[in-house]
């Protein structure tokens, strides 16, 4: 068995990335809360997040044949893409930011992520305790 | 980090909306100012918000807000006739500016929760911030 601390930490690193990138939409959307033609964004953390967990569990790559190739993302570089948001209640200035569901979902956003690092605490406390062999 | 993000994108909200708020007082002290002409009266400013993007590796992102421009508003002056007051012209009228007070109180009140919420922003992002900095121990 190969330690790598990559697998260690297993989804969880990932995921941590994930919702620091989301917390950043969410408070550009807050931020421009009042800003003429403003479109809300936000990611589909399920499916990209699903795609990393293939990833991370060995499953389709994309195959590195020529020298120009790109290979497949790795963690560091693991970026969502931004999709706009279906306001339930569009104003006259082509705003579509709703503050209220904004707010929810950046403190629920802000939640995963201290349980994320709950997680990874976890862990990382496990190998010490392995390490130590106290 | 992408976290650190976050603080230049609700202090960017903090600027913004501080100006909002400074044009607001700055509408509602000079509600009472009187003119001799219509030209010469105040008017009443609104600043206008944009998106800020800045280009990063992952393409256009980043996005925090600024003030575009502070726009006047083009509502005619409010004309009295008032031929004893000291700044009446020589028919006798005054003129008073176009200032809304209900308007720019709702405008006051609308500015200050946004910076609120843009505070919330920032005082979250900072607990997670240093949650993952004490991370492992």
């Amino acid at each position: 068995m190969v330690i790598s601390l990559d697998n260690a930490l297993g989804i969880h690193s990932q995921a941590l990335s994930l919702y620091s990138q989301r917390s950043t939409i969410l408070a550009a959307n807050l931020a421009n809360a009042d800003t003429p033609n403003y479109k809300a964004q936000d990611i589909d953390f399920k499916s990209i997040l699903s795609r990393a967990e293939n990833k991370h569990s060995g499953g389709t790559k994309m195959s590195a044949t020529q020298p120009g190739h790109f290979g497949s993302a790795s963690s560091s570089n693991f970026v969502a893409e931004r999709l706009y948001r279906e306001p339930d209640q569009p104003s006259l200035d082509g705003n579509t930011v709703e503050v209220q569901k904004e707010q929810a979902a950046f403190t629920d956003n802000s939640m995963r992520y201290m349980a994320t690092l709950r997680f990874i605490t976890g862990r990382v406390q496990g190998m010490l305790t392995a390490l130590r062999g106290e | 980090m992408s976290l650190l993000g976050n603080f230049d994108i609700a202090g960017s909200a903090l600027s913004a909306q501080s100006v909002r708020l400074n044009a607001v007082a700055s509408n509602l002290a000079n509600a009472e100012t009187v003119s001799r002409t219509a030209a010469g009266t105040y008017r009443a400013k609104h600043p206008q918000f944009e998106t800020i993007f800045s280009d990063t590796l992952h393409g256009r992102e980043n996005m925090g807000v600024r003030v575009k421009n502070v726009l006047e508003s083009n509502s005619t002056p409010i004309q009295q006739y008032q031929p004893e007051h000291p700044m009446a012209n020589e028919k006798g009228y005054i003129y008073l500016p176009n200032v809304n007070a209900i308007e720019e109180m709702a405008n006051m009140i609308s500015a200050s929760r946004s910076y609120q919420s843009s505070v919330e922003v920032m005082n979250t992002s900072k607990q997670l911030l240093m949650r993952t900095l004490s991370l492992g121990q």
